[in-house]
């Protein structure tokens, strides 16, 4: 046979057409196998089915293990997109007492991808999240006329006491944010939004569990995946005891009803918090189910901020409950010694300054000064520790000697107590006057501090947890609310003693000073018959009526309870401050009040102050 | 033609065979993985579809046993006769009562069905082979150009007939043959230039440009129309001096570009009007050398020009008026211009999305959930491949597509080696007809080309088409077998 050569080459042409196209089937696998996640996605979502079990949430308990939280049924409707077939609206809106608008709101943000970002009409959507047993029975009947629908079980968190709110906190649906943070939630999870429910949100959810289930084309499930190979079975969450007393923490509320204040008490020992009072409060119940929002919204528009949580996000000036602080800094700096006395002829005048203070013999050394409150003492005894040159050179140096002192006792920043939003306060060093004087200053341009005024400001946990320090003579563990985990060991931050840099034997001293406050000085309301209680009060400036306060701690030789009370504008120490902390050192130590406290407690109860709602 | 008995087995080409029984395993265990319902695993069960195939599997192994075992000569002796009773056969199933899935293709005997159009094939490259390995054939000769023609569209209007419009598709690439065999390249050139026209010009014919006048589709069209004008004058025209070709390119391709960029920053106008009247200058200027140097060529370019125009035009109305619905959708669809997961795009959607997840290496065999749960319809026939890229990854699917291209090579090597035309052409249809199957197939499952109904070849379930394929294959090895040398 003739051979053309010319036509020979066309087999070139051929074999490279083919080369040719199964290089671009190669490229287009590529791109489609390797370049590209969504399809893996896509068959993912198309085959699995996944149901998702949801734990238990832990329960809560006080430290009489008397229920505070527990779990009650809710439920939430879930629909897929894709297998509503023919809808009745306006059957659905009946059955669920929901708007035809509100159906249509909900549909349309469902289908929003900016605000649900993991939709997908071939998978469950959230539509109606706890919805009460009544309800969902009512649904549940009418089920097979809604194709696509589905009932969840879930849980609602529920509450014995209305009391403690702040402490405890609330769960509400994450939001888009929570879900970016933690991949963890999924659309219509909940999660812990204030108090432990939201610091002990991974200890309390558990594990939400899942199975994955075959659904082939026609929607018709074709067992479990893998023979439930990577099914999981839901981890129920932790159950939590607090160190609250639920008890003390009602008398709190109750005692500051119709004031501005909290009331903080702690187990010195252990640094375990008893009570946590904010006032105003608000009642736990109300933030539960389908009302949360709204009664979210009127509690955060209310003047009065009820979610405020004054106990660790309020900062004052500790007024005269701070002087202990200074006793025990100028003894450990040795300024002063038991013996040193003062003059104090009304008050502290020096150079043209005047610190004013009440009546009393002059001069005073330490004890009588802390009993009797005295303003001059305290003011000498800043005056010459921030000008002992030779001691420090610099009246700088003097002044950060001195903030270390109170950093040391816990003031300054946050303690670190198990609570979301603790404030730190405010405790200056020198730059800090440095900056507002322009470096010309002296102990007596600060000489308020020393009386717990000024720039000096303290959450009323921090001047809890200075009679705690004091109590224990020289040494506090951080404040938490949270005394036994299930199954899981205490942050060891809360188990830790942390020593100021004061020598118990000054604070011996101190406490001597604190106890004849109460026996002889401005505390003797605190006095209790049978107890040995130490106690200070403070009468804080401020620009309206003075904030009434008491620190203190009882009994004295083994002390079980550390107190703290803040008054918003309740005047004198003695006048809110010292016969709220008697009735509670009473109440925890003794479990009741006399029947006489008890007439106090409902006197108390009642009065109210006039706060001029509108200026807040 | 030198013919030795007894040396079959040692002139075979035991490469294709290696190769053939590879695709045929990997066939197998595709159509296990695309038929296996959740369950104990009964590949071996004759119930089954993979029992089935197995058996389908075994047979062709005796039938390509007995293909080489005969003698070389009977194809050729016998090629008419096969055609006569194929063209009968294919008749005959036009008023077959039995439809099956809409086609009358199939002919129910008992137990087993058969669709003649698989065999169709073979005895049309018979029949191709004998026509053209005639002493007195030239390609060049109208009258033998229209008997070859024939040959090819009897058979395939027949197929038509019987609603398997995917089947008789393939027929077309018969004409890659009759390139090699000398047919002119332009028939090649321009079945390609007008699927690219038509498939640009439809895809992008919504798009308009930022000027918003003109349209990208038809934009695209008359652009490349003047490029390749200018290619082609400088190709055929003027080989020692391209210059005319130098003018139509600088002139055509710069008047282009600067229109558009006046459209769209100074004045908008259409720009196809411009490049329309840029046409009709090439077309006087190469008017103009045609009647000075009278060279054909250049009156080929005009006809080109012209063609192109026309046709092009003229796809707006075959697209609207001459397709049916269904066909414009799918087309529609596989353009990207309708984007339709639910509905037409269904099969290609699922499709991509079972090779998608397949990853780099698949997620094993048995395991892909696509293919098992059903989202992919025809999956263990034409969409086959799917199960590969999803249960064997980037890796299998390679490795698959790699095999049958080096069985296509090997076949081109085998054709250039024959002594006779009649085994290089048929040689040549068996290897178009592969790639005409692997292209469109895989095309279609990988959404590239359109969704056409043909089989993988020895992948799909299915006897018929396993069989076709296999005697395609081991006639042709039979006739490579009994070269000299």
């Amino acid at each position: 046979m003739e051979r053309n050569y010319d036509l020979e080459k066309r087999k070139y042409v051929i074999g490279g057409a083919v080369i040719v196209i199964v290089l671009i089937f190669l490229i287009r696998l590529l791109s489609l196998q390797i370049m590209s996640e969504d399809y893996k996605k896509n068959a993912d979502s198309n085959a699995f089915l996944k149901k998702i079990q949801y734990p238990s949430r832990g329960v809560i308990y006080d430290r009489n293990d008397k229920l505070l939280v527990y779990n009650q049924a809710a439920y939430d409707i879930t629909v897929i997109m894709k297998e509503i077939t023919e809808l009745d609206t306006m059957d659905l809106c009946q059955t669920l007492k929901i708007s035809p608008e509100f159906l249509r709101k909900k549909f349309r943000d469902m289908k929003d991808r900016r605000l649900n970002p993991g939709y997908s009409p071939y998978t469950n959507q959230v539509f109606l999240t706890q919805l009460s047993a009544e309800d969902c029975g009512v649904f549940q009947e009418k089920l097979f006329k809604f194709p696509g629908f589905y009932i969840q079980r879930r849980t609602i968190r529920q509450y014995t006491y209305n009391a403690g709110a702040h402490i405890l906190g609330d769960i509400a649906e994450v939001s888009k944010s929570d879900m970016e943070k933690d991949e963890y939630y999924i659309p219509g999870d909940f999660i812990g939004k204030l108090g432990v429910e939201r610091s002990y949100e991974k200890q309390l959810r558990g594990e939400k569990g899942i199975e994955i289930l075959l659904r082939d084309a026609r929607g018709r499930i074709q067992g479990n995946y893998m023979d439930g190979k990577f099914d999981k079975a839901p981890v129920a969450g932790k159950n939590l005891r607090l160190s609250l007393d639920i008890e003390l923490q009602e008398l709190g509320e109750r005692l500051l009803e119709g004031k501005i204040g909290s009331i903080v008490a702690i187990e010195p020992s252990t640094g375990e918090v008893l009570c946590l009072v904010s006032s105003p409060t608000y009642d736990p119940r109300k933030m539960v189910e389908r009302n949360r929002g709204k009664n979210h919204l009127i509690l955060a528009r209310d003047p009065w901020k009820p979610l405020l949580n004054r106990a660790i996000m309020g900062t004052y000036p500790p007024g005269s409950t701070f002087k202990t602080s200074q006793a025990l800094t100028f003894l450990q700096e040795g300024i002063i010694t038991t013996q040193t006395s003062y003059p104090c002829f009304g008050g502290f005048n020096f150079r043209g300054l005047h610190v004013g203070c009440h009546g009393h013999p002059s001069p005073l050394s330490l004890i009588p000064a802390l009993a009797t409150s005295c303003n001059g003492y305290f003011c000498w005894g800043l005056y010459y520790m921030i000008g002992a040159r030779k001691k420090y050179g610099t009246v700088q140096k003097a002044m950060n000697t001195w903030r270390d002192y109170m950093v040391s006792m816990g003031f300054g920043y946050p303690l670190g107590i198990d609570l979301p939003g603790e404030k730190r306060g405010f405790i200056p060093n020198a730059s800090v006057y440095d900056k507002a004087y322009r470096g010309s200053w002296n102990g007596l341009t600060i000489i308020s501090i020393s009386i717990g005024q000024g720039e000096v400001t303290l959450t009323p946990l921090q001047i809890a947890n200075l009679g705690a320090t004091i109590a224990n003579r020289g040494y506090f563990i951080t404040p938490h609310v949270v005394k036994e985990i299930e199954g899981e060991q205490l942050d060891t931050l809360y188990t830790q003693k942390r020593y100021t840099m004061v020598d118990r034997s000054h604070y011996e001293e101190v406490v001597q000073g604190m106890r004849s406050a109460v026996l002889g000085g401005t505390c003797r309301g605190a006095n209790l018959p049978d107890i040995e209680v130490c106690g200070k009060t403070g009468t804080a400036q401020n620009r309206g009526k003075d904030h009434s306060a008491f620190m203190g701690f009882a009994p004295m030789k083994d002390p079980k309870i550390a107190i703290a009370v803040y008054v918003e504008n309740g005047g004198f120490g003695a006048v809110y401050g010292v016969p709220i902390g008697r009735l509670m050192i009473e109440k925890y130590l003794k479990g009741k009040l006399s029947p006489e406290d008890e007439v106090m407690a409902t006197e108390i109860q009642n009065r109210r102050i006039d706060y001029g709602i509108h200026e807040r | 033609m030198g013919y030795m008995r007894g040396s079959v087995w040692k002139n075979v080409d035991w490469w294709t065979i290696g190769l053939y029984l590879i695709l045929v395993i990997c066939g197998w265990f595709s159509v296990c993985g695309a038929s296996y319902n959740y369950g104990e695993p009964n590949f071996f069960d004759i119930t089954t579809r993979a029992g089935k195939q197995l058996m389908w599997i075994g047979c062709s192994l005796g039938l390509g046993f007995v293909i080489l075992m005969l003698e070389d000569r009977v194809y050729d002796t016998y090629a008419y006769l096969l055609y006569s009773i194929m063209i009968l056969l294919l008749f005959g199933t036009i008023f077959n009562p039995h439809e099956i899935k809409g086609s009358r293709s199939w002919i129910v005997l008992g137990p087993v069905s058969l669709q003649p159009a698989e065999f169709a094939k073979f005895a049309t490259a018979l029949a191709l082979g004998k026509y053209i390995n005639e002493y007195t054939f030239q390609m060049q000769r109208t009258r033998n150009l229209i008997t070859v023609l024939g040959i090819i569209l009897l058979p395939m209007a027949l197929i038509i007939l019987q609603k398997e419009t995917g089947s008789a598709l393939v027929y077309l690439s018969f004409f890659l043959m009759l390139y090699r065999e000398g047919m002119t390249g332009t028939v090649l050139f321009s079945g390609i230039c007008a699927v690219v026209f038509f498939i640009v010009g439809l895809k992008f014919s919504a798009e308009i440009m930022p000027d918003e006048m003109t349209s990208w589709g038809e934009f695209s069209v008359l652009t490349l129309v003047i490029l390749l004008s200018a290619f082609l004058a400088g190709r055929y025209c003027q080989r020692q001096s391209p210059k005319l070709a130098a003018y139509i390119f600088g002139i055509g391709g710069g008047g282009t570009l600067l229109g558009a960029l006046f459209s769209n920053y100074v004045i908008p106008l259409n720009v196809c009007h411009l490049q329309l009247a840029l046409c009709g200058g090439i077309v006087l200027t190469l008017a103009f050398f045609y009647l000075r140097e009278r060279l054909r060529a250049y009156f080929y370019v005009i006809l080109f020009v012209i063609g192109s125009g026309i046709f092009f035009f003229s796809t707006d109305y075959v697209f609207n008026q001459v397709l049916e619905p269904h066909q414009k959708i799918r087309i529609e669809v596989l353009l990207g211009m309708k984007d339709d997961p639910a509905g037409a795009g269904y099969n290609v959607n699922q499709s991509k999305i079972a090779i998608g997840s397949g990853g780099l290496f698949g997620k094993g065999f048995l395991n892909g959930t696509q293919t098992k749960l059903k989202y992919v319809p025809e999956q263990d026939t034409d969409f086959i491949f799917c199960t590969i890229g999803e249960e064997q990854g980037f890796v299998g699917s390679a490795l698959v597509i790699s095999l049958f291209m080096g069985l296509i090579l090997r076949l081109i090597a085998l054709s250039e080696r024959q002594e006779s035309r009649f085994g290089r052409v048929y040689g040549y249809c068996v290897l178009s007809i592969f790639f005409f199957h692997l292209f469109i197939n895989i095309g279609m499952v990988l959404g590239l080309t359109p969704v056409i109904g043909i089989p993988l070849p020895f992948f799909s379930y299915g006897g018929s088409s396993l069989w076709g394929f296999t005697i395609l294959l081991f006639v042709f090895l039979r006739i490579d077998a009994a070269r000299e040398k």
